[in-house]
């Protein structure tokens, strides 16, 4: 008892109650509202606005993600959002003032069959069309950027290449979480939590209010961020939207040194492997078939996902298991997000991000913003507009989104 | 992993079911006369339900029939397994259902 505890370090942002009335409210305090929040401080002026957090800052999908960042999607509208997100996490430590160890170790997509090798290629040709670094690698390739991968013919699928992007890798996602709080909060954002929306004041079809557990706050403008809950906010509001919120597992390992050199993505045997900083190999899989809100999902998905890991890592047999858990996340059919506007006047979704949304965190804030601030979507995310879905412009992002993330 | 009992071969692992979505998705009446809207609506608009939920099942290693099942989304709790075709078992017992002019949806015989 002699030594007294050290003084509790500064808190990196308040905890204010919510003001009667606001220019625009965020509803989600994850990842992707704390970008939107922070573009529009930054680039849009706009510093009188709330995030609204039901629990935690970041306690959902951000912090349950597999923390890969990658731009290598087929299509030119999912490569241009992706990318541009990739640059910004390039800039952003330095713009946040604050090291989220982004670490550029690449990205490998192993290719099993040879469908999967025809894809794959096609993909790396559409990718270096994009301007997207990307490369196909033989199994002898990638033996040489990943020793620890068995590329021997005595597995169900044998790697028969894989394509590389080199930008591509992961960041701590908590700390990324973190750096736009802290700057949301240094441009006079109130961020604000255990604050629960149970509701929406409209004036004919334009929303001028949210009701929460914490009273009714008056906003010009509302954006939702609430990814797997998106449907339960809609509802509310009075509109649908084509999600299905699904529960998405991944799992953690107990330290190791670091053997694990890159990101390793296999769509085909549903299996995801990298090796955190701190030494646990993180690992995810596919999304439970059911639909579900339970942040949990069934052990056999697991089971599935570590023969996976086992047959292409042997020195995993080794390993154990340490932790699970499960994010829900909102799919879209087409696996490509919605950002834009609404039925509701006023009322603007960021969602249906799914397996992926981590690593378009930037892009999806810049984009949104920009959309909340001028009533008019960004040149990058107006393809990802609720309306695709009537007109029939689908951005079909299966092949490099369904399983990978 | 569900326990999921199969009105056809009893109580059976997840992992010999398939999952079919929402159910009591009827197929338009008048397939010629819907707009855009509402073709989105019949092709990707689901219920997203939190909490209850009507849906399909299909028991694919064993007896190949499809099922509705009711299921809380929440706590993943089954609730009741009932027919294709037959209604929702909560919301029947609220009131009785309107007597149907069209076929079953999933009645083909």
């Amino acid at each position: 008892m002699a030594d007294l505890l050290p003084e509790h370090p500064e808190f990196l942002w308040h905890n204010p109650d919510p003001k009667p009335s606001y220019d625009a409210v965020i509803v989600g305090g994850g990842g992707h509202g704390l970008a939107t929040a922070y573009f529009l401080a930054k680039n849009h002026g706009m510093t009188n606005i709330a995030v609204l957090e039901k629990g935690w800052l970041a306690g959902g999908n951000m912090a349950r993600n597999t923390t890969i960042i990658r731009s290598n999607y087929l299509w030119d509208e999912s490569a241009a959002i992706y990318e541009h997100a990739l640059k910004l996490w390039e800039v952003l430590p330095e713009e946040l003032e604050y090291d989220f160890l982004f670490s550029q170790r690449g990205v490998m997509n192993l290719a099993h069959t040879l469908g999967d090798v025809r894809e794959s290629m096609r993909r790396v040709g559409a990718n270096k069309l994009n301007g997207v670094d990307a490369e196909w690698l033989d199994p002898q390739q990638v033996k040489e950027l990943c020793p620890i991968l068995n590329i021997n013919d005595n597995i169900r699928y044998p790697v028969m290449g894989a394509t590389y992007q080199p930008r591509a890798g992961i960041a701590k996602h908590d700390h990324v979480a973190w750096a736009f709080a802290r700057k949301c909060d240094e441009l006079g954002v109130d961020i604000i939590q255990n604050c629960e929306v149970t509701g929406f004041v409209k004036d004919g079809n334009r929303v001028t209010g949210v009701k929460t557990n914490r009273g009714t706050i008056n906003t010009e403008k509302v954006g939702l961020c609430a990814a797997g809950h998106s449907s339960v906010l809609a509802e509310m509001a009075g509109f649908r939207l084509p999600i299905q919120s699904h529960p998405l597992q991944a799992l953690v390992s107990e330290l190791h040194e670091p053997v694990h050199p890159t990101v390793v993505m296999s769509n085909h045997v549903h299996v995801y492997v990298s090796q955190a900083h701190k030494g646990e190999l993180v690992m995810g899989a596919g999304v439970d078939s059911y639909n579900g809100y339970g942040q949990r999902g069934s052990f056999h998905v697991i089971e599935h996902q570590m023969a996976a890991a086992v047959e292409l890592f042997p020195i995993f047999a080794r390993a154990h298991v340490l932790r699970t858990w499960g994010g829900i996340v909102d799919t879209t059919l087409d696996a490509s997000p919605i950002v834009g506007t609404t039925p509701v006047e006023n009322m603007f979704v960021n969602c249906g991000w799914g397996t992926g949304g981590f690593k378009g965190t930037p892009a999806a804030g810049l984009t949104f913003a920009h959309t909340i601030a001028t009533g008019t979507p960004h040149e990058l995310n107006k393809p990802f507009a609720l309306e695709r879905f009537e007109t029939g412009a689908l951005i079909d992002e299966h092949g490099a989104a369904a399983v990978a993330h | 992993m569900l326990l999921i009992s199969c009105p056809n071969c009893g109580s059976r692992d997840e992992t010999e079911f398939h999952y079919g979505g929402q159910a009591h998705v009827a197929y338009p009446e008048n397939p010629n006369e819907l707009n855009d809207r509402e073709w989105a609506e019949f092709l990707f608009y689901r219920d997203n339900t939190k909490g209850a939920f009507a849906e399909r099942w299909l028991h694919s290693t064993g007896c190949r029939q499809w099922f509705n099942m009711l299921r809380d989304t929440v706590t993943y709790e089954i609730q009741a397994v009932y027919p294709m075709g037959a209604p929702r078992p909560d919301k029947a017992a609220a009131a009785p259902a309107p007597e149907s002019t069209t076929a079953p949806e999933g009645a083909t015989k």
